[in-house]
């Protein structure tokens, strides 16, 4: 007799909401036609001729499909996610709380601001705590994620540079930067040139030098970087940029590290970007929301978005829409994702200025606390760069694979089976088979020490049998997938013939 | 220690021996002296759940929503009921709290959901590819403005209709300036965009055109037409879309059209004072590698179950780089969810019924202010959930009125002296009835105060 191994979640057959319900049922009960009914409202040209095929389905079977799917993934509620350069921690339930009440969640954006008081005073007030948090004065809410803060930050120093005269086509980017930097860069229309790291994780000051020519708009910077590298030349770096008469960009990503402890305008950085959703803890909903606001010095100002949030002598809020005449415009709908700014005020309020200092020196404590831990497989996973880290860190799976003949997507994948989330992996690009970990603050030191227990034990496991972790994982919903084969042959919808 | 964090000073102390340090300021050495911060940050103090809660709900006491007034605001944003299940899926810590699905073997929930929700888009368009959500509507037809630029290096003139919403007309610009195309606008006649002029500004170098359906004043365009003419010019034809009309209207993929996006609001989403919400972006074949954003694709594991991944994501910032279609990375994939739950739940008849409704209330709601003194239609389209009409006294004095009362009466469009008016099935024929009692007073009002 043979015992199968499968699990319940991975016999479950698989059907999207396309292939569930039957013709006549439904959810929705639309409301009867209360007004007289008039024909040829709409011509017939106009007119779709069949409905489009969704799907035909009662409230139960909505709930019971959604309900499922939800067992298929993994979430921060749930265990460890040490998802580096993300800033997955804890998401309090008081933000959705404070979020969802109708005030916030059922104010139309095209509200009279005479009767949005409460939402423009939060927004001033968070556009304030920001730039204290920062160190630059002057915030726009706007940008939906970093990447959309990204933008607006390149567009910007672009428009101060072209308001003096002058075209600066480069914008100079460390080879540590995410993916998001460059793209954005292109996008702005300016183009991309690299600077390297020097063996301490930081920037390579004479290549920087080098490359710092008249032609620049700016620096595009993490710091700490995406090694978890603070840069200790930072002043220098600023100097050799300002040298040149260009801007420089912090992307603020990893700002977890050094809230109350340190600040970008301190640093000499123009401009900064937040990801609300890292450091001001959002859910992140499975890719999103998120939310960028961007803080800016003096010189950036005439620039920034519109519209702006202003406070009148009076003490009342106000919209305006058109107050900066060379405003680089607006880079997307209304004031931006109030949802998210309400729970990024909460947070704030919530910790004050001592919890926000707490949780950074508590995450550079956690991350430096899982990093010694994992000091102890150090031979097979070492640090790529310096001895002690910020609020993540980057080790090589590069002896691991030469060793034990295991790949850091195997460790990831058998980490899977332990019940955690991995780290980033393959990221940044400059660590041969990198895993980028950032435990954050809001985990426990069992939790940290359960997740370096795992890691040796998955070591152990592959000293033994490599081919365990090669094939991992075996206890989720599905095994390894096939990604060649989905990019070969895309199906991206449901067939509905 | 604050009331997210866990670590005693038994556990510090044991940490820190671990680490080889001997306090927690040693861990911020790299950090030279003269840049640490000398005093705390400047904020008000950290205070408990419960006054945090006080302080937030004051604060949305002092607005007034959509439960407070009778609104007929739109432009944009609907008062749209969400049905209570979407706040229940929305917020299971299985959808809300995870990020993106890099590891797709314990993402297989969000992956199918948005496998789901690109399906959902693709027949609402009659498009057949879809990406997994991208920000918000206008920033979406920017976004389809970059598409085209890469698409099409040498063409750099864009023709935008101005009908199209003037925040999109707006982004587009911001965008375009960056990326280095020129935006030219073509105005409307009698309500929508004037097809000589439209004709007139599309040339053999033009990337690009630009319309919006329903448009911005609540006018149905001839979006076949209109595409035509940019099409013959070898243009890309981009499309922004309400997609609650689109159970009613011919789907943009029938009409010529190569990128369609819209605002995804209207389908489940809470209004949230204008986000987060999402951007939906559809696409003829052609441009599917030229795409931007997260698209999940179907798949098998290693034992031959069916399975979802994230795909051509050689597109992609993170493996692109500087050579991506688009520098997007977190997009909204819980608000995509709420809209693929939403468009399940209306399902394949609820939502031509809904658009159905909206169209007769619509016309019932036009017809009952036009038949004020001195209120006119400022267009004669056929309009399906929203229209604008001019009045005979200050618009903005007006909406002040009427707010006054408790209704909302629409949109000032300050410029036309215009008033635009959205419906959804929240607004019953009583409620239309009320808003032209109390519009009707408000002008008599205003005229005798003039
Ligand atoms: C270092 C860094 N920069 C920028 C970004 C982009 O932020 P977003 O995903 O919000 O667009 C990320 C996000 O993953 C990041 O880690």
């Amino acid at each position: 007799m043979s015992v199968s191994t499968e699990t319940p979640l991975q016999r479950e057959e698989i059907r999207t909401i396309f292939e569930k319900g039957a013709p006549g049922r439904r959810a929705f009960v639309c409301p009867e036609l209360d007004v007289p009914k008039v024909d040829g409202l709409l011509p017939d040209r106009f007119r779709r001729a069949q409905p489009p095929r969704l799907p035909e389905v009662s409230e139960p079977e909505i709930v019971r499909h959604y309900v499922r799917l939800s067992k298929r993934n993994f979430d921060l509620d749930s265990g460890f996610y040490p998802l580096g350069s993300c800033t997955m921690k804890h998401n309090p339930r008081l933000h959705e709380r404070v979020t969802a009440l109708p005030g916030h969640a059922r104010l139309h954006p095209f509200q009279s601001p005479k009767r949005a008081q409460g939402a423009l005073e939060l927004m001033w007030n968070l556009e304030r705590a920001l730039a204290e948090i920062s160190g630059l004065p002057h915030v726009s809410l706007q940008p939906s994620a970093g990447s959309h803060g990204e933008l607006a930050g390149v567009l910007l120093a672009r428009a101060y540079h072209e308001d003096r005269g002058q075209t600066r086509t480069k914008v100079l980017t460390p080879d540590t930067a995410h993916g998001t930097n460059p793209a954005t860069v292109t996008m702005a229309g300016l183009e991309v040139v690299k600077v390297g790291t020097n063996p301490d994780g930081g920037v390579d000051l004479d290549d920087l030098r080098a490359k710092a020519t008249e032609d620049v708009a700016c620096l595009m910077l993490t710091n700490p970087n995406t090694l978890g590298v603070f840069d200790p030349n930072i002043r220098e770096i600023a100097d050799i940029v300002h040298g040149v008469g260009a801007v420089l960009y912090y992307d603020g990503a990893n700002l977890n590290a050094i809230m109350g402890i340190t600040r970008p305008g301190d640093m000499g950085f123009d401009i900064v970007h937040f990801n609300l959703h890292k450091s001001f803890t959002q859910p992140h909903g499975g890719g999103g929301p998120g939310s960028g606001p961007i803080a800016v010095s003096d010189r950036i100002n005439p620039y920034l978005m519109n519209p702006r949030i202003v406070k009148r002598e009076d003490g009342t809020f106000d919209l305006d829409e058109h107050g900066y005449e060379k405003s680089i415009g607006r880079l997307r709908g209304f004031q931006g994702n109030y949802g998210c700014f309400v729970r990024a005020y909460a947070y704030i309020r919530s910790l004050g200025a001592a919890g926000l200092r707490d949780a950074s020196e508590t995450a550079v404590l956690n991350a430096n606390y899982l990093l010694a831990r994992l000091g102890e497989v150090a031979e097979h996973l070492p640090l790529a760069f310096g001895r002690l880290c910020m609020h993540e860190f980057v080790l090589s799976g590069a002896p691991m694979k030469r060793e034990l003949g295991i790949r850091t997507l195997d460790l990831a994948k058998r980490l899977l089976d332990h019940g955690h989330h991995p780290p980033t992996v393959y990221f940044p690009l400059l660590v041969d088979e990198a895993l980028l970990i950032e435990p954050t603050e809001t985990e426990t030191k069992e939790a940290l020490d359960a997740f370096a227990d795992a890691v040796k034990a998955i070591l152990e496991e592959a000293r033994e049998d490599p081919e365990i972790a090669r094939n991992a994982p075996y206890s989720t919903p599905v095994r390894r997938l096939d990604e060649a084969g989905a990019a070969k042959r895309p199906v991206i919808r449901q067939s509905l013939d | 220690m604050t009331r997210y964090t866990a670590v005693t000073d038994a556990d510090r102390e044991a940490m820190l021996a671990a680490i080889g340090v001997d306090s927690v300021e040693d861990l911020f050495a790299a950090i030279p002296a003269d840049l640490r911060l000398q005093r705390p940050l400047d904020l008000p103090e950290g205070q408990p759940e419960q006054a945090v809660y006080a302080h937030l709900r004051e604060l949305a006491e002092r607005n007034v929503s959509a439960e407070d007034e009778l609104t007929f605001l739109g432009g944009g944003m609907y008062d749209h009921y969400v049905p209570a299940l979407i706040d229940m899926l929305t917020s299971r810590s299985e959808f809300l709290t995870p990020y993106t699905p890099y590891q797709p073997e314990v993402s297989q929930g969000g992956l199918q959901v948005m496998f789901e929700y690109q399906t959902a888009i693709s027949e609402l368009t009659a498009l057949p590819v879809a990406n997994a959500s991208v920000y918000e509507g206008p920033s979406a037809l920017a976004s389809a403005g970059y598409l085209a630029r890469l698409a099409q290096p040498a063409k750099r003139r864009f023709v935008i209709s101005a009908g199209v919403h003037p925040h999109a007309r707006e982004t587009l610009r911001t965008y375009a300036h960056g990326f280095g195309a020129e935006v030219v606008e073509v105005p409307l006649r009698d309500g929508v965009t004037d097809p000589d002029a439209w004709a007139a500004a599309i040339e053999a170098g033009t990337g690009a055109v630009f319309v919006q359906n329903p448009n911005f004043y609540g006018a149905v365009e001839d979006v076949a037409a209109l595409a035509a003419a940019g099409r013959e010019a070898g243009a890309v034809v981009v499309a922004s879309y309400d997609p609650i009309t689109l159970g009613i209207l011919v789907p943009p993929g029938e009409c010529g059209v190569d990128v369609c996006v819209g605002e995804g609001q209207p389908l489940g989403n809470r209004l949230d004072f204008g986000g987060p919400s999402f951007g939906f972006f559809a696409a003829t074949e052609a441009y599917l590698r030229r795409m931007p954003g997260r698209i999940a694709g179907e798949t098998v594991d290693a034992e031959g179950r069916r399975g979802f991944v994230l795909t051509l994501q050689t597109r992609e910032q993170h493996i692109r780089r500087e050579k991506a279609t688009s520098n997007i990375c977190t997009a909204q994939a819980l608000n995509a969810l709420a809209g693929v739950v939403y468009l399940a739940w209306l399902g394949r008849r609820g939502i031509v019924e809904l658009g159905e409704l909206l169209l007769q209330r619509t016309h019932y709601a036009r017809e009952a202010l036009c038949a004020i003194d001195g209120v006119e239609p400022w267009h004669t389209q056929p309009v399906i959930r929203e229209f604008a009409v001019t009045l005979p006294a200050p618009v903005e004095a007006v909406v002040e009125r009427c707010a006054a009362e408790g209704v909302n009466p629409g949109l000032a469009l300050p410029e036309e002296n215009a008033l635009l008016v959205a419906i959804t099935e929240q607004r019953s024929r009583a409620d239309i009835d009320r808003l032209a009692d109390v519009l009707a007073r408000a002008l008599v009002r205003e005229e005798v105060t003039a």
